[in-house]
């Protein structure tokens, strides 16, 4: 299989700090792919990179074949990148079906047929009937349903979920993994996740990346990924090995 | 059940809108000159609150210069008019490209540049105040004594160079009243309209959905401008005389954007319904204070500081949204 996104050496210095140091890895086209790590690992840097809300120092990303080092965060989304926030951050005093709307009209020009495809995605992520309800007045999971929900209009490849299940009660967390498996299955969408919820990880990604300190530490199966003495380590400590 | 079907709202709106337009276009059979004078001032405050709305409350970009819009179309069809005899209407053709470059101007230096927020608001006053001293010495246009257009006899209306009463007057501002309002509404429910909420609503959130924010802001700021310009234009052929100091001094700038703010910002009706307020109470003053033989100046002013200082405190939203769910017309979105 051919790989869809493909990190080569990316780099991110904040003045002295190396908050990212030379991680690669490839997420194939179709693979579920999660992000793991402790607090202050790097994981969100390297997302940002990814999504191009910042630029790295070093080092390569690019997707499906071509560089995309460096672009704006709006041509990258173009391109068929799309993202959620890990502090949610939807149109606030717009509907939520407005919300996804806006999303999907990102590649349509019939606002319609743009609120026609925002009423399936909403359907599917469980918020058809609060399509009305302003967004700001959501409780936090929804919140979370509407990022997915908007970031999928917008008819991505590539889905970034920055900590999506973080604060969802796990049978939350379960009706959210399920969904995304689903989506996975029937479309073929390729998924980066960056996740602090093992549960969610263990049950979604295919292939996992542990970040530690900026710099990966390992990259294989979930099953595996969790036995490794390093990444033990690096969560509990020394002597838990 | 008090919900009612959701058909009704846009019916009971629609029923309302006809009225009151039914009622200003009658107006003219029914009160006398001063009230159509002070019903032109309403509009034109309308007009130009609806113009500036696109900017602020579509696109969420605050332009405390509005004025220099007015200002430049108003000079550049009276310049036309005084100098070369161009019609107003052929005028306005000229005016509007020249504002709209003028807003791509102040939109690139500020957008290219991450001027944003407040920082753009106070590029904006710098470049109304340019063009106020700029104009104070632009010869061409007669600098600081001003550039008047000839008056005629009122018997007599001319449409096409805009000469004549007020009633004629009254018309030509409630027709770009009602063409300002359908084209607000029209761009509100298109892609750009679209794409403008989600950069008021949260500008890096519409990038990541993948809008090109610095595009989008500049339409905003040339479709904003070029309608403004339009009010420069009536201005200038409605009063006749233009001085820098006026038409581009900051408190016209504010003029403008109190209507929207006291109506709504980002509604439809926001800036009529501010406008009407704010407007038609100030006027409502002057002649009770006329009456009783008081004579205060800056009274005005004062009374727009209170509604201010009351809509800021008690209807943040502004009247108008607290107004439709009064009437149960709330359904007009956002």
């Amino acid at each position: 299989m051919s790989a869809l996104l493909s990190v080569a050496a990316v780099s991110k210095r904040f003045r002295g700090l190396v908050a990212v140091d030379r991680v690669s890895f490839e997420v194939a086209e179709g693979a579920i792919f999660a992000v793991i790590g402790p607090n202050g690992a790097g994981k969100t840097t390297l997302f940002s990179m990814i999504a191009g809300a910042m630029a790295p120092t070093d080092g390569v990303i690019a997707f499906a074949g071509q560089p995309i080092t460096g672009l704006p965060a709006d041509a990258i989304c173009r391109r068929g990148i799309a993202r959620t926030f890990q502090i949610v951050r939807p149109f606030p005093a717009l509907s939520v079906e407005d919300n996804v709307t806006i999303g999907a009209l990102l590649h349509r020009h019939d606002v319609a047929a743009a609120r026609r495809r925002a009423h399936e995605l909403l359907a599917r992520l469980d918020l058809f009937d609060k399509r009305h309800r302003l967004a700001s007045t959501l409780t936090l999971p929804d919140r979370k349903r509407l990022e997915v929900a908007r970031a999928l209009a917008t008819g991505p490849r590539l889905l970034l979920l920055d900590e999506v299940m973080a604060g969802l009660r796990p049978t939350e967390t379960d009706r959210m993994v399920a969904i995304l498996k689903a989506i996975n299955r029937e479309t073929g969408l390729t998924i980066l996740l960056i996740e602090h919820v093992m549960r969610a990880v263990m049950a979604l990604a295919s292939r996992v990346l542990v970040l530690d300190h900026g710099t990966a530490i390992a990259e294989g199966a979930p099953e595996s990924v969790v036995r490794d003495p390093a990444v033990v380590q690096s969560y509990l400590g020394a002597d838990a090995v | 059940m008090i919900a009612r079907p959701v058909v009704d709202v846009p019916r009971r709106g629609a029923i309302l809108l006809a009225a009151l337009l039914a009622v200003l276009l009658t107006a003219p059979w029914i009160v006398n000159d001063y009230l159509i004078t002070v019903l032109i001032l309403i509009l034109y405050f309308a007009y130009a609150g609806q113009a500036w709305n696109i900017m602020m409350g579509f696109a969420g970009q605050l332009s405390l210069g509005h004025a220099i819009y007015v200002g430049l179309g108003a000079y550049v069809a009276a310049a036309l008019f005084t100098q070369f005899g161009v019609g107003p209407w052929l005028g306005l053709l000229a005016a509007i490209p020249v504002a709209a470059a003028c807003g791509a101007i102040i939109g690139y230096l500020a957008f290219r540049f991450g001027v944003a927020g407040v920082y753009f608001a106070i590029l904006t006053i710098a470049f109304a105040e340019f063009a106020r001293i700029g104009f104070d010495h632009l010869s061409f246009v007669n600098a600081s004594s001003g550039l008047f257009l000839p008056v005629t006899q009122h018997g007599h209306n001319d449409l096409w160079r805009l000469r004549g009463g007020p009633v004629m007057f009254y018309y030509v501002i409630l027709a770009a009243t009602v063409l300002a309002f359908a084209l607000c509404r029209v761009l509100l429910r298109s892609r750009v309209g679209y794409f403008w909420l989600a950069i008021r609503e949260d500008e890096q959130a519409a990038r990541a959905s993948g809008i090109d924010t610095f595009r989008y802001k500049m339409y905003a700021v040339m479709v904003s401008a070029a309608v403004t310009s339009f009010a420069g234009v009536f201005y200038a052929f409605f009063y006749n005389n233009l001085f820098p100091e006026q038409v581009f001094g900051i408190s016209r700038s504010i003029e403008i954007i109190l209507g929207p703010i006291i109506g709504g910002v980002g509604s439809l009706f926001g800036p009529i319904v501010g406008a009407f307020v704010l407007t038609g109470l100030a006027e409502m003053l002057n002649t009770v204070l006329m009456k009783f033989g008081v004579d205060l100046p800056g009274v005005k002013q004062v009374f727009y500081g209170i509604c201010l200082l009351f809509v800021v405190v008690a209807l943040p939203e502004g009247v108008w949204p607290a107004v439709a769910r009064r009437l149960g017309v709330a359904g007009e979105r956002r």
